[in-house]
């Protein structure tokens, strides 16, 4: 009985903090359906007098939004396929191969994930602009064709995972190496790609510095880069700002609640590295 | 080697290849070809021109690099402690077997997974002097709120206090590891007859202290690289209250194109968050504890 009583300031102390939590969102659904004069009323109105759907509309037409989410998704996808590639390989070479300097290379590995990026932000903005890559997608698309540390380390914790005789198993049989990756590991790892497709996908989708550097002519904008214009153009009328951002911020909110458990579980996990 | 270990070396070579073409290209390259840049004068429209140290020089009597400085350590000084201390508080809470969990966690975890531009936005409406609901809030507790954003006092408590909003992958990294504590030692106290506070101070935090130690390292590494927040909300504003450091780099490369004094302030970055992680490090060895080490 003590036990119980004494969970009540716990819940107390929880549905206080997730109300503060919730709030931002909720003043920015609740003005998001706001009409223009309703915004600058005081004391602000939770539920607003009457609901302005019209504002999502009106808010995603004046800019360019449709073509901006094609951009994002063009970006997103091969981004996406460019990660799970190239990470679920070097991460099963690093988990599953034997070779010399394995472990001096996954510790370089482990050591790039500290490097802050504005050090190489200057040099890679020449380097694209060499190539004549800037204001095209290819700044945002390539470098992911060649393996995310994070990600790479993420995978290759799943790879430990599998029994070692599965490998010696197929190995008798014939199998090479890249054989043992392809029919046996990769379905091993589905849920796991899955968790890093996911991670991958909500970093490129909210991606703005990258972005903000390389994309120059408004056709090519992403949707985070369009907000943050629409902000600039619109910088008062914060029903239509907030309509945008909701929409922007959807695919990831609806993505997560689909997929929390493994979000979660990559998550936790990258805390829990030696 | 044999002639089966000669064959998985090379397989293994070819299977990490992607990476390691891509650590050339992408980082060791770039990194030494910033750390030449930085010593010379250049604009991108005209060639470079190799000045020496100049443009170190520049810095050290540059007004808003130590402007820029002094924002980012008050930021990360203040914003990493209190980010810690409250995704632990809130990992504690969830980790006393209520009900209702998953909720919770979701709803602290939710903001961390929106675009920081929209998150700027929602903020900076809330920030709003006259007509945002936090200094609504404020006035019905009879407190006349401050201009906020537009104070040079309060912009940096303004944007310390939205980043707890994100401390959602903290609180889950604090779960898994209360999780990893096993339930024994507990029962242990328990029977030695400990209260919760004797608990928590000799169990949890030492068994904690290596995740403690992993999210102090990646949040000072990530509050030396704030910017997409200071670039919407403020633009460095007001009076350069909420000058962020990258938020200046990227001003001296990308608006001013000075890609050399930008190199050279990126490198100073490099070597500002070498020290401190490893000033971190070495107290590690006086705070952290490891299982492993006791095993032995």
């Amino acid at each position: 009985m003590r036990r119980k009583l004494n969970k009540f300031p716990i819940y107390g102390l929880l549905v206080m903090g997730s109300a503060l939590f919730l709030v931002p969102l909720l003043w920015m659904i609740s003005t998001s359906l706001k009409a223009e004069g309703a915004i600058f009323v005081f004391p602000p109105q939770w539920i607003p007098k009457s609901l302005h759907w019209e504002n999502y509309k009106t808010a995603l037409t004046i800019l360019p939004f449709a073509t901006f989410f094609k951009n994002t998704c063009i970006i997103t996808f091969f981004s996406l396929v460019g990660t799970l590639f190239s990470s679920s390989l070097v991460a099963f070479g690093f988990a599953r191969l034997r070779f010399p300097g394995r472990r001096v290379l996954f510790m370089v590995l482990l050591g790039t994930m500290m490097i802050p990026y504005p050090v190489t932000l200057i040099p890679m903005y020449i380097l694209f602009n060499r190539l004549g890559w800037v204001d095209t997608f290819l700044p945002l698309i390539v470098p992911s064709f060649f393996g995310s540390a994070f990600f790479i380390f993420l995978l290759r914790q799943y790879y430990l995972s599998i029994p070692l005789e599965l490998d010696d198993a197929a190995r008798i049989d014939g199998c090479g190496s890249f054989q043992i990756f392809y029919r046996i590991h990769l379905p091993l790892i589905k849920p796991a790609l899955i968790t890093v497709a996911i991670l991958n996908f909500m970093g490129t989708w909210n991606d703005f510095l990258g972005p903000l550097i390389y994309l120059q002519s408004q056709e090519h904008y992403t949707l985070a880069l369009g907000l943050n214009i629409f902000k600039g153009m619109y910088s008062t009328d914060w029903n239509l700002l907030m309509a945008a951002s909701l929409v922007i911020l959807a695919p990831t909110v609806i993505l997560f609640f689909f997929a929390q458990k493994r979000i979660i579980g990559g998550i936790a996990l990258t805390g829990l590295k030696q | 080697m044999t002639r089966r270990e000669r064959r998985e070396a090379i397989e293994g070579y070819i299977a990490i290849l992607p990476w390691i073409i891509g650590f050339i290209v992408f980082m060791a390259g770039p990194i030494l070809a910033s750390f030449l840049v930085s010593f010379c004068d250049w604009s991108i429209l005209k060639p470079a021109r190799w000045i020496g140290t100049q443009n170190y020089g520049t810095l050290v009597s540059d007004p808003l690099f130590w402007q820029s400085l002094k924002v980012t350590f008050i930021y990360a000084i203040v914003s990493v402690p209190l980010g810690l201390g409250t995704a632990l508080a809130v990992a504690l809470l969830l980790n006393q077997k209520v009900k209702g969990l998953a909720g919770f966690r979701t709803i602290f975890y939710l903001p961390s997974v929106m675009p920081l531009v929209a998150v700027s936005l929602v903020w900076m409406w809330i920030y709003n002097p006259k007509f945002g609901i936090l200094n609504f809030f404020l006035g019905k507790l009879g407190i006349s709120g401050p201009e906020w954003l537009q104070s040079t006092t309060w912009v940096l408590p303004a944007l310390i206090i939205m980043s707890l909003w994100g401390i959602g992958g903290g609180m889950l990294i604090f779960l898994a590891g209360l999780k990893n504590i096993p339930f024994e030692l507990y029962e242990a106290a328990i029977v030695d007859g400990a209260n919760s506070w004797q608990k928590f101070r000799s169990i949890t935090l030492p068994m904690l202290s290596p995740t403690i130690f992993f999210l102090l390292v990646m949040g000072t590494i990530g509050s030396f690289q704030v910017f997409t927040q200071a670039f919407v909300m403020t633009e460095g504003g007001p009076l350069n209250a909420s000058l962020f450091y990258v938020l200046y780099l990227y001003m001296q490369g990308f608006r001013w194109f000075h890609m050399g004094y930008a190199s050279s302030l990126s490198w100073i970055l490099t070597l500002i968050i070498l020290l401190c992680t490893l000033i971190i490090f070495k107290s590690s060895a006086a705070w952290v504890y490891y299982e492993a080490e006791v095993k032995r």
